[in-house]
Formats: C-alpha cells, structure tokens, sequence
C-alpha cells in the first residue's frame, strides 16, 4: 500500500507543511479583510508584489528578515490603494481587487526588468535555511514535520494564533467583526468604520505579501512570473473553506497543501505511471471544490461583506 | 410668560437645542428648532413622517452636521457632526433601526467601542456582571452571552437600551421604540423608562402615537414641516389637540361600522405550510378581516399562500367553497385575488421605472401587450386614469416612481390593486410610513371595496389601525391563528396577549 506510506512519512508531513505557509498567511489576510466586510482580490497581485520585493531586497543585499518586512511594506501599499478606493469612495470590490491584481503584477513585471535588463534567469539568493527547534522536533512523525521548517513558516504559525487572538480577544478584533457585519452598530458606538476597514485592509494586504514573499525566500530561492500561480485565488477559497474562522482557515490551508504534496508523490508511484500526471495536478482542486461544498454550507457570511458604507445619507 | 420664565426654576438645561436649521437640497428638513430638556423630564417629539424628527435628533447626535444652530450638553456646546461627542457627554440613542451586529453576543455588542481599541483584553467578565446589574436594576432582562441574532424583536431593543445605560448616559433618545413592540412590550418599555427618570436620566420620546406620548412624557414639542410649531405641558393638552397641531388642521377620520358577513370567499381549514401549523380561516364578503400580530410570525407565508405562491402541506383552502384543482399564482388570479404588498419601495414598485410601467407591471401581458408588441398608449392612458382616479399628485405618468412620496406611491399601488376589480384583496402593512391625511385616504378606499363586497384582508402591526377597521379580528403567533374575534370583542391588552403568544392559555 503505496499511499499508507506516503501518508505516514515526515518527509510527506513536511512538505505539506512548507506548501501551507504561504497560504496560511494570505489566508489570513484575506481573513482579516473580509471580517471587516471588504473582499480584497487584490490578494494574487499583491502576492506577486511581495514575493519579488523582498527577494529583490535580499538580493541588493539586505538581511533576510528585512526582505520580509519590505514584502509587507509594499503589500500594506497596494492594501492602501485597495482601501482608499473601496472604503471612503465605496467602489465596486470587485472591480478595485482585480484592479489591483492586474496593477500590482503590472508593477512588479516592470520594475524587474528595469532592474535586471540584462539576465535571461533570475539570480538566486541565499534563502531561509530550516531551523531544529529543540524539545518539539523530538514529537515522533509530527515533530520534524511541523518543528523542522524554516523561521517564515514559524512566523506563519505566530500569524495564525495572533490573528485569532486579536479577533477575538481584543477590542479592537470586536470592533473590525461589528464592522463586517454591521457597520452601522460601529458607528453608533463612536467608531469610525472607514478607519476600521481601511486598517484591516492594509494590514490583511501585508500579510499577503509575506505570503507570496515565502516563495521566493523560503520556498524557492529566486523569482518567476508565474510562481504565485493562482494561490491568492486559493486563499480566496480558503477563507469560505474555513467559515471566516482562522482555526478552520488554517485546517483549510493544510489540507489543500497535503493534497497537493501527495499527488506529486502519487505521480511516481506505480498507479502515476498508468495515469496521465495533469489528473494528479487537478486533484487538490477537485478535493477542495468537495470538502468546499461540504464544509461552507453552515458558514456564517460577514452579513456587511461588499456593503460600503457611508454615514449621514440619506 | 414666555417659556424661559417657565423654565427658569430648574437650573440648567442638561440639552439645549439652539436655532437648529437643516437643509438636503432644496428640502428643509429642519428651520430654526430650539428647545430645552431638563433633568428628570420627557419630552415627547411629536410629528408626522418627514416632519423632521429624525433628522433633529441625527444633529443631536453627531449623525449629521446642522446648516445653523448649536447643540449644547450639560452647558457644554458640542462639536458637529461628531457622534462620539455625544456619546462622550453622555447621549445615548435607540436607533428606530437597530445598530447590532448579529453575529456578536449581546455582551459584545454593548462593550464595543467603550474601551480603547488597543486594548490587549476585553476585560468581558466585568462587563458581563455591569451589564447584569443595569438588567436588575432597569428591569431589563436579557442574557448577556446571547448571540443578538437569536433574539426577539423586544429583547433586541433592551439590548439597545441597555447600550445607552452601560456608558452611563444621563440623557436617553428613543426613536419611534413602540413600533415593533406589542402592547405588554411597550408596557414594560415605559416601567424601564419611568425607573430611569426616578434616577435623574432625562429623556426624548420620538413617537406619532398619541396615546403614548399622553402617557409617557411630561412636555409635548410637535413639529410639522420641520418647524416646531406647538409646545404643550402633557397636563394641559389631548390628544385631539395634539392631532390638530400635529396635521396643521382637522381631520376627518373616515368612521368604518362594522358590516355583517356575506358569503365566503376563501377558507382555510386546518392548512399547514412550512411557517404554518394549522390555521382556519374564513374570509367573507363585504368584511374586512384584520390580521394582528408582530412581524415575522408568519403574516408574509400567509398572504404567499392566498395568492397561490406556496400551496398547503395539508389542510383544505377552498374558492367560493369549491377547493381548486392546483393552487398557484396564476389560480389566485384568476380567482380575482389582488395584492397590496408589504413594502411599496422593493416589492411594490421599481423604483427606476415611471408611472406607466410600475402601473402595468402585473397587467402588462393580459391587457397592454398585442402580439408580442406593448400598447404604450393604452398603457399610458391608464396610468392617468389610475393617477386622475386615485389623486397620485405628481407631474405626469412619465415621472419615475422614485420621485413620489410614500403616500402618493401607494396610491398608485392601490389603484392598480382596485382597478382590476378584485374578489379578495389582501393589504398588507397598506399605511405603514404614511401621513395621516393618506392613512385616511387608503383606509377609506378598502372600506369602499368592502362595501362593494370584496373581502378585505388587513395585515397590520398596528393595533389601533386593525381594531378600527375590521369586521372580524385573528391574531396570528410563531405561524399559529387565533380564533375569529368581532371588533370590540378584545381590548389592545387582551390582543396582546395573543401577539405574544399567551392568548390560548385560558381561552382555549
């Protein structure tokens, strides 16, 4: 039984693992957006942004921490753009999401080659090496796979318990879900909504941005166009998957990162060499339209989701 | 003596309102408002829809910003345009639409925005037992860890109101609370607030119903046309007065006696749906059979199930005593059943669309299309026959509905009801928003059709208006009926109890 082994093996746990990070931070943005009722579609674009700007930055010779911390500047930019668009001038979601996908790929594509006119293959950088975290790498089988990764899939653990925490155990995470839901309770409380949302946005939109900074850092070592390659749609997904939830999100990530690890090793085992591989490639988007339809039906939808909102109308 | 002599005894005003002004557009919703509340007193602000209430207290609060005029809390003048302001001075609204998010608990959304947002904990235990001392202590019982989304219409304002108390506010806003409340609802709404001015809050009372602003306030204000016309100390006015200065003249209220029943046109026997357990009932010719109950208990699967939109689960429902083949939209039409839907802006009218269309809109097929092909003159010539018979004042049938007012809209909506000549027609909410002066104009139109021996059924929330209208009385509670009662049989608190439920207890 070729797949019993597959299933029971750090190094399938592991790679699982390393193919999540980066949808569990853009998950989480996207999370935060939406909680605070603004879709952001802007996410694949600004993925793209994020994974070559802190590359880029590594790459001019920056440590690598402070590449991540420019991925999540630009995010936080083409977040602000996305908020001053859908918050205060309360445009159409989806028209500025994927606005911001089509500028934010736009942008990157050109400042590449403005910065590397002359290479036929991008350069590589030293990326974030696997870190041993002591006592917990010792766990049998669940040890190496979640305590040996690099420090950004930490950082991505550290994202999900924050964004639980502050969702729900701060004033502040109360206020950004009353504003997802009705904004006008917020308001009638002395809030100011547009503050509220565009935050949210911002900050979802820097989380993105490490997302797809994980690909070019801890991933892989270099930058290709097509390297994101519909992940933020993923997130998209996910963030339904998961009810809005970040613990069920994060479950989410998991499991569509597990399918995905497990079709490439289904190609080289002997049922791989009987079926056309694009079959593989299809399964992890067939297994999370399935459990999609049977996880979302009971989902509690932000009810102020893509409601823009502006006080004293009438 | 002019009012400052009056008042000059009772130190400071805790609100002052000052020369308050108010313009969107060409409409003046508000021009030169001042009055003053003081401690320990209730104001009643009485007026029509669109007299300019709501906008007044919006500038209290911070909602909108005043053309001219200033607002004073406690001698402090307020910023404009700032809710937080008010909310700092001790303001507290009760929004006739409720602000709670569903999705929170019933602790949540009173402690939102009552501490810093950067917070690192909610501190929700010593929130839960304030907010379980201010339940006692106002008699507002309600748990603090609900989601808001499972609660009734009456424990959803408790929650508003228990908002307004957890930030200790002195001054309270109610806007038009009694509306979705029963009779014993409203009863416990005034205990609450009677305990509040016992304890030196002051409050502002929105409301057009007479007999509760006599009952509650202390000083009456009424506004028309966004003027404060009238001041009156509770003690030294009535109702008939205040209607009067209310309307800006007499009304004739139409007087509807009651009318012995003619044939049945449609009954139900034992009929379930999925929102219904087991409902009878008759609807005769030339009587007008009102329909009481808070909304959401099943009056809108009722009036679906006579116009042929849901058919019964079981039970009988016969035309003329003759139970139809199949029941559906097209059977309740041809059996002369017509409609006056609950909410004339979304599924009365298109609002984009003129008079001519909206008038045709459940006609157009039958009687304004040839081949394929509209008639836009015929179409056009009954819209002005509908506008001419039914006085819609507006500038002509090409003008967009949107542009009409509550009352001349249903009107329109009326009169393309009536002109078809109905057997049955089922009005639901017919006066819900509507000046007086079209309150009497629509009742008076379904009295007309009863008398030419439709039978009427009247969906209201408004006890007075169905206890005024109809021949015979059900009350209907989480999809269940009550029995037949004759106008008179039962006072508003005996119908009460049916609304809440409690009516079959020792009747039955």
């Amino acid at each position: 039984m070729e797949l019993f082994d597959i299933l029971l093996s750090v190094s399938f746990w592991a790679a699982a693992i390393r193919i999540a990070s980066p949808l569990i931070f853009a998950t989480m943005g996207e999370l935060i957006c939406e909680r605070a009722g603004v879709l952001n579609l802007g996410i694949e674009g600004i993925m793209v942004a994020g994974a070559f700007a802190g590359w880029i930055s590594v790459w001019a010779g920056m440590p690598l921490w402070f590449g991540v911390a420019v991925a999540m500047v630009v995010g936080m930019g083409f977040g602000l753009l996305h908020s001053i668009l859908s918050v205060p001038f309360g445009l159409s979601q989806h028209v500025v999401g994927v606005g911001i996908t089509l500028l934010a790929t736009s942008v990157t594509f050109f400042t590449y080659r403005v910065a590397l006119p002359e290479v036929s293959s991008p350069p590589k950088i030293t990326a974030f090496a696997p870190v041993e975290l002591p006592i917990l790498s010792d766990i049998p089988l669940i040890g190496p796979a979640l305590f040996h990764q690099t420090p950004l899939t930490y950082a991505a653990y550290v994202c999900v318990a924050l964004t639980a925490w502050v969702l729900y155990r701060t004033p502040l995470g109360l206020a950004v879900r009353a504003a997802g839901e009705n904004p006008s309770a917020v308001a009638a409380q002395g809030l100011s909504v547009t503050a509220i949302r565009m935050g949210a946005v911002i900050v979802g939109s820097g989380f993105m941005a490490v997302g797809g900074a994980f690909l070019t850092m801890s991933a892989f070592d270099s930058f290709f166009f097509e390297m994101v390659g519909g992940r933020g749609w993923i997130c998209i997904a996910l963030v339904v998957f998961g009810a809005w939830r970040p613990g069920k999100a994060l479950f989410g990530a998991v499991l569509f990162a597990a399918f995905d690890a497990l079709q490439i090793r289904l190609q080289q085992t002997g049922i791989g060499a009987a079926i056309p591989y694009q079959l593989f490639l299809m399964m992890p988007y067939i297994l999370s339209i399935l459990a999609l339809v049977l996880m979302s039906r009971r989902a509690e939808v932000p009810a102020a989701l893509m409601v823009p909102f502006s006080k004293g109308e009438r | 003596m002019t009012d400052h002599d009056k008042t000059a005894g009772r130190g400071t005003p805790v609100l002052q309102m000052h020369k308050i002004t108010k313009t969107f557009g060409n409409v003046i919703a508000n021009e030169n408002v001042s009055f003053d509340l003081h401690k320990g007193e209730v104001i009643a602000l009485l007026g029509e829809n669109g007299a300019g209430k709501t906008t007044l207290m919006n500038i209290l609060f911070g909602q909108y910003t005043a053309d001219h005029g200033t607002v004073s809390v406690f001698g402090q003048r307020l910023p404009a345009g700032n809710p937080r302001a008010a909310l700092d001075a001790g303001v507290g609204m009760v929004h006739q639409h409720f602000t709670l998010a569903g999705n929170l608990t019933v602790w949540e959304n009173i402690a939102l925005g009552t501490k810093g947002l950067w917070g690192l904990s909610m501190h929700a235990a010593a929130a839960k037992s304030k907010i379980r001392a201010l339940s006692q202590k106002f008699h507002l019982d309600v748990d603090p860890n609900a989601k808001v989304a499972s609660l009734t219409v009456g424990q959803k304002q408790r929650v508003e109101i228990l908002k307004a108390l957890y930030r200790d506010s002195q001054i309270l806003i109610l806007d038009e609370p009694t509306a979705v409340l029963t009779p014993q609802e409203t009863d416990a709404l005034f205990a609450t607030l009677r305990e509040a001015i016992a304890l030196g809050l002051s409050i502002i009372f929105i409301s057009h119903k007479l007999h509760e602003v006599m009952a509650i306030s202390s000083r009456v204000l009424v506004l028309r046309h966004g003027r404060l016309v009238a001041e009156r100390a509770t003690q030294d006015t009535n109702r008939d007065e205040l209607a009067r200065l209310m309307v800006g003249g007499d009304v004739a209220q139409p007087d509807i006696p009651m009318r012995p029943a003619g044939p049945a046109l449609l009954t139900l026997n034992n009929v379930s749906t999925d929102q219904l357990q087991d409902v009878s009932l008759t609807l005769h010719a030339g009587q007008i059979t009102g329909l009481a109950g808070v909304s959401g208990n099943g009056q809108s699967a009722l009036s679906d199930l006579i116009c042929g939109l849901i058919a019964p689960k079981s039970g009988d429902l016969l035309i003329n005593g003759q139970a139809p083949k199949s029941w559906s939209p097209r059977r309740a039409l041809s059996a002369r059943i017509g409609r006056i839907p609950e909410d004339r802006h979304k599924t009365g009218s298109i609002a984009d669309f003129d008079l001519t269309e909206n008038a045709i809109l459940e006609t157009y097929a039958q009687k304004f299309a040839k081949r394929g092909w509209m008639n836009w003159a015929g179409a056009a010539s009954h819209a002005q026959h509908l506008i001419d018979t039914y006085d819609v004042r507006c500038p002509g049938p090409a003008t967009r509905i949107r542009l009409l007012s509550g009352g001349n809209m249903q009107k329109l909506i009326l009169g393309r009801v009536l002109e078809e000549d109905p057997q049955i027609i089922i009005a639901n909410q017919p006066v819900r928003g509507l000046d007086i002066g079209a309150v009497n104009y629509v009742h008076g139109r379904l009295a007309a059709a009863r008398e030419a021996g439709a039978a009427v059924l009247l969906i209201s929330e408004d006890l007075d208006e169905i206890m005024k209208l109809s021949d015979q009385i059900h009350v209907i509670c989480e999809g269940r009926l009550s029995p037949a009662f004759a106008r008179g049989q039962l006072d508003a608190a005996n119908l009460g109890k049916w609304m809440a439920g409690e009516g079959g207890t020792h009747a039955a």
